[in-house]
């Protein structure tokens, strides 16, 4: 037991003697903004189960490739450090360190998820790094008071529910609303929009709620159920192949409710011709991008732009994909930010200009669905316009919902 | 009631699904006494070399063919050249080089094949044949499985090749000495396997479409199932399957609600499994000292 | 039974690596720092499941839902009650040591694949588990639970960083201090028994369902304790920390690491600290498959995991013999 004891003895001291030689020592933390070169930051799933969603991690970086192709912005190119987390909280943490401490980028920009994300809030916000277009649509995002550091990007779930709830309430008063939502932030978030949105109704007007995990490999079970209910009207809180699995099996069972898909699954090309475009006439959602396979916007200028990028930029890609369109969106926001900030490359001032847009059409969005943001509103797209599945197109009807 | 039968039969279709992987997966455990982890995205990947093929025009039949032959020699080269390295090694080590390729082919997949969903198309009528409960596709899942199983029972009992792979998963020193290739043996097990996979795969995809995570959670309750039904049984398998698909829909619909099913239908087949270790219809072994 | 005997030369390696764990967060910037601390956490968590899985012989792939429940227990008292940082590791292990030893028990009567289902199980049901409508109140459901950073002590003049790290180091030793004992000990002797010859071990009379549920319930809290300064480290718990992955993950580690070695539980934990990143460097199309890669290089250049290499490499360098003196432990579980 000699031996053990001299084990303790000598950790003890190296402990005691490397706690002495630290004393005094304290790392500072860099704010300065490279001159000739900006750099960027962000996190996304390339690997992992959620890796489906790395396309728009790719869109991000092709995007700035096109930037820099053109000159950069103000004589500045653009480095665009994108890296993995795996969906994974505890590898975003340390990812976004790397990119804060180590590369001491200037921002980050469309980092994507909320579980992500929610761990990194704090800690961007202790250390003042501009956290924007976060690529997700919870509403912590715009809370400038607690979290001057951090502004998000989609339409917050829930204020698309909220648009869901007033057009139920106006066309169908009476209507008996079934859910299917996925069992996460995202889709709690859903349904809890929905809820608020239908105000004291909620509770006689929503007869049943499922929900499944990203893992099960259907639907069907779920669907059956709502449809046992008796519900009149369904509302579908699901990612792309869920979506398109209930679409077409709540064809195929015969059930003809009143259907709202939500925003994220509303791709032509990946969730409706998958499910039958057939089969998802009558679906009802809430739009604020440009889909690049809806034909509608086959001879839009911005889609003629879009498609030029996508195929000399991204040319393994899939165009069905409408999550590339987001990544597009959010590098173009990045570049008319950076464009607005001039020479003054702070910190602070790149917050300053994040908060002041005003009626700003960016390229892909919807027409009249402008960004618009102030030193209290951290809400980025505050609205979005209804439309209708016809079979080919999303039909757009009534006006622009929201400010 | 309508609902009801509505959810049984829904699970039935289900659980032909996780029986058609089980099947590979008994499959690979009789010829090699491994789970083979790897084995849903190796089903996966041969769906999408059967929908490239569809895709450049050949027909359904033809397609469904060249897979499973190319499944097969694909399953053959994956033992010779990776897993017969390991086969010495201790099972959490090959378990590791499972994990391996399956993250590899997982990730590759969807690189060449992007992540997006594609519709992979069924054999079967589009019109429902069997009544409103299932629909011909569902009702072909069942048929393919139980064909399957009929087809491995045949080969194993009957043919000499089949009771040599099984003399050698079972004793491969004997089995040597013998005179059996048990080289061999191994190899064509994991073709054999890989090929019954793709056939899974090609039934799965029409149900839920083909990506690159079509497997994963399919993969889980095909484990289960397999283990359900007793690990070397193939029968153990299908019958594990077709529950574990019935016992998780009604669970889910009228006991515990969906956001706690699964775990509940894991807890009832782990209590199976506390009563019955060696599964419904695996075989009892006794150890010697 | 490489790691468990003591002699001159070890003695010195084992204290020159206390000295350079020491020394990390003095010359290393504060991420790197963060990155080490995250080492340390996964290697007490391979310590606990190497000590089940490699020397004990039972399999368990879901080791991700003990660390989930340590994190959780750290975060729920800190959130919810305000207890102190380090009061919570001790809790968790406790904590999970209970919840492991209640699972050992019904793990008696599953073998070999059955076992592994169940522990899988387990590890896929946490997050369900955490997401659960009648548990939010204290999980915070999905939304998770952000949890503060605590400051160096005693007025000690080191960053937040660097006193966690060398927070979470004093743990790591005493809990490698004890791991050392108990498995060269009387307790070790019979696990590794019950692992190569169960009936043998059973007929010299030990009592292997103790000793079973026992290793389960020990293992539990290593990763509980591992669960709990994790949370404390990144701050942050919420259910999509835990997924199925994460169990996988572990299991990488001590395989890669080596089984039934002590040492290759470090060797893990940087292994799977570090690979993944490396692999997302060398592409962003398909970082999984460079990782899988990595993992099959790694288990055909080193079969018997990091540790066994090294053991090989170091018996050739110092006997000067070129037959491999590969270690015995590697057994069929």
């Amino acid at each position: 037991m000699k031996s053990n004891h001299n084990i303790k003895t000598l950790i003890l001291a190296m402990f005691v003697a490397s706690v002495l030689i630290g004393c005094g020592e304290q790392q500072t933390d860099d704010q300065d903004a490279s001159v000739d070169e900006i750099k960027i930051g962000s996190t996304n799933p390339y690997s992992g189960p959620a890796s489906a969603y790395g396309t728009i991690g790719r869109a991000e970086s092709a995007y700035f490739k096109m930037i820099n192709d053109q000159g950069g912005i103000n004589g500045r190119k653009i480095n665009f450090i994108s890296l993995d987390d795996g969906y994974s909280p505890p590898r975003t943490v340390e990812q976004i360190r790397k990119l804060v401490e180590e590369e001491e980028v200037l921002f980050l920009a469309g980092t994507l998820g909320t579980p992500t994300n929610s761990a990194i809030h704090k800690y961007v916000n202790a250390k003042g790094v501009p956290h924007v277009f976060v690529n997700t649509g919870a509403t912590k995002w715009g809370d400038p008071q607690n979290f001057p550091w951090t502004m998000g990007f989609n339409l917050s779930y829930s204020n698309e529910s909220k648009i869901y709830a007033q057009y139920v309430l106006e066309n169908k008063p009476d209507a008996k609303i079934a859910i299917l939502y996925q069992n996460d932030d995202y889709g709690k978030d859903y349904v809890h929009g929905l809820k608020e949105g239908l105000g004291d109704k909620a509770d006689t007007m929503i007869v049943a709620e499922a929900s499944y995990e990203v893992t099960d490999p259907t639907i069907d079970s779920q669907i059956i159920s709502l449809r046992a209910s008796g519900a009149d009207t369904f509302y579908n809180v699901t990612t792309p192949k869920f979506a398109a699995q209930a679409i077409r099996k709540a064809n195929d069972i015969g059930w003809k409710p009143l259907h709202l898909l939500n925003n994220v699954s509303t791709s032509v090309g990946t969730v409706l011709e998958p499910a039958g475009l057939e089969k998802s006439v009558g679906l009802i959602t809430a739009l604020y991008l440009k889909d690049p396979v809806d034909p509608q916007w086959a001879d839009d200028e911005d889609m003629k732009a879009y498609t030029e990028w996508f195929n000399k930029y991204m040319p393994d890609e899939s165009i069905d994909d409408a999550f590339n369109v987001n990544g597009y969106i959010i590098a173009s926001g990045v570049a008319r930010l950076l464009e607005a900030c001039g020479d003054d490359l702070t910190r602070a001032n790149i917050m300053k200009q994040m908060a002041s847009i005003k009626d700003l059409q960016m390229p892909m969005m919807l027409p009249g669905i402008t960004w618009n943001t102030s030193a209290e509103d951290f809400f980025l797209i505050e609205s979005a316009q209804l439309a209708r599945f016809d079979g080919k197109e999303w039909a757009l009807f009534g006006d622009v919902i929201g400010n | 009631m309508e609902a009801f039968l509505h959810q049984v039969f829904s699970g039935l279709a289900n659980g032909a699904i996780y029986a058609s992987l089980a099947l590979a997966l008994v499959m690979i455990y009789q010829s090699t006494h491994h789970i083979n982890f790897a084995q849903g995205e190796l089903a996966m990947f041969s769906t999408y070399l059967a929908w490239a093929m569809i895709n450049a025009g050949l027909p359904y039949w033809a397609a469904f063919g060249l897979t499973v032959v190319a499944s097969f020699f694909i399953g053959l080269i994956i033992e010779r050249a990776i897993v017969r390295r390991v086969a010495d090694a201790p099972v959490l080590t090959v378990v590791v080089v499972f994990i391996a390729l399956l993250v590899i082919l997982n990730s590759v997949t969807g690189w060449i094949f992007t992540y997006t969903i594609k519709v992979f198309p069924s054999p079967f009528p589009e019109e429902p044949l069997f009544g409103p409960y299932i629909s011909s596709h569902e009702a072909g899942v069942v048929g393919v499985s139980i064909f399957v199983l009929v087809t491995l029972f045949l080969f194993f009992r009957f043919t000499p090749l089949g009771l040599a792979m099984r003399a050698t998963a079972e004793n491969a020193v004997s089995s040597r000495l013998a005179g059996i290739r048990t080289g061999w043996m191994l190899a064509l097990g994991w073709g054999i396997a890989a090929a019954i996979g793709a056939i899974a795969g090609m039934m799965v995809a029409p149900i839920v479409y083909l990506d690159p995570n079509m497997m994963s959670g399919i993969l889980l309750y095909a484990i289960a199932a397999a283990l359900m039904g007793g690990i070397d049984s193939p029968l153990g398998a299908v019958i594990g399957g077709l529950t574990v698909g019935v016992l998780e829909n009604i669970m889910g619909a009228y006991v515990v609600g969906t956001e706690l099913k699964l775990t509940v239908a894991l807890v009832v087949i782990i209590g199976v499994l506390i009563f019955k270790p060696t599964g419904l219809f695996g075989r009892s072994f006794v150890t010697r000292v | 039974m490489g790691g468990l005997y003591v002699n001159r030369t070890r003695l010195i390696l084992v204290a020159l690596v206390v000295v350079l764990a020491c020394a990390l967060p003095f010359v290393l910037s504060s991420y790197r720092v963060f990155q080490f601390n995250m080492v340390l956490v996964y290697a007490i968590v391979l310590l606990g499941l190497n000590m089940l899985t490699g020397f004990n012989g039972q399999i368990s792939l879901g080791h991700g839902a003990f660390y989930a429940i340590g994190a959780y227990v750290a975060a729920v008292l800190m959130d919810h009650w305000g207890v102190p940082y380090w009061v919570t590791v001790p809790v968790a292990g406790v904590i999970c040591f209970i919840a492991g030893f209640l699972f050992g028990l019904p793990a008696l009567r599953l073998h070999g694949h059955y076992l592994a289902l169940a522990t899988f199980a387990l590890g896929i049901s946490m997050p369900q588990i955490l997401k659960y409508k009648g548990l939010e109140e204290w999980t915070g459901g999905v939304q998770g639970i952000v949890i503060l950073k605590p400051e160096a002590p005693f007025g000690l003049n080191i960053s937040q960083d660097q006193w966690l790290y060398l927070f979470t180091l004093i743990i790591a030793l005493v809990m490698f201090w004890l791991a050392w004992n108990l498995l060269r000990g009387r307790i070790g002797r019979a696990m590794v028994a019950i692992r190569d010859h169960p009936i043998a071990a059973e007929a010299m009379g030990i009592d292997v369902a103790a000793v079973k549920t026992l290793t389960f319930g020990v293992s539990a809290l290593y990763a509980g304790v591992g669960g709990a300064l994790g949370a404390i480290v990144v701050q942050f718990v919420a259910p999509d920390s835990f997924v199925a992955l994460v169990s996988i993950t572990f299991l990488i580690g001590i395989v890669i690491g080596g089984l039934a070695s002590i040492s290759g539980v470090i060797y893990g934990a940087l292994f799977i600290q570090f690979v993944p990143n490396i692999a997302d460097e060398i592409s962003k199309a398909a970082p999984w498959a460079v990782y899988g890669l990595f993992l099959l290089a790694f288990i055909f250049l080193a079969p018997a995991g990091i540790a066994g290499f090294v053991r090989a490499l170091w018996a050739r360098l110092t006997t000067g013999s070129t037959r491999k003196k590969r270690a015995a432990q590697t057994q069929e579980t």
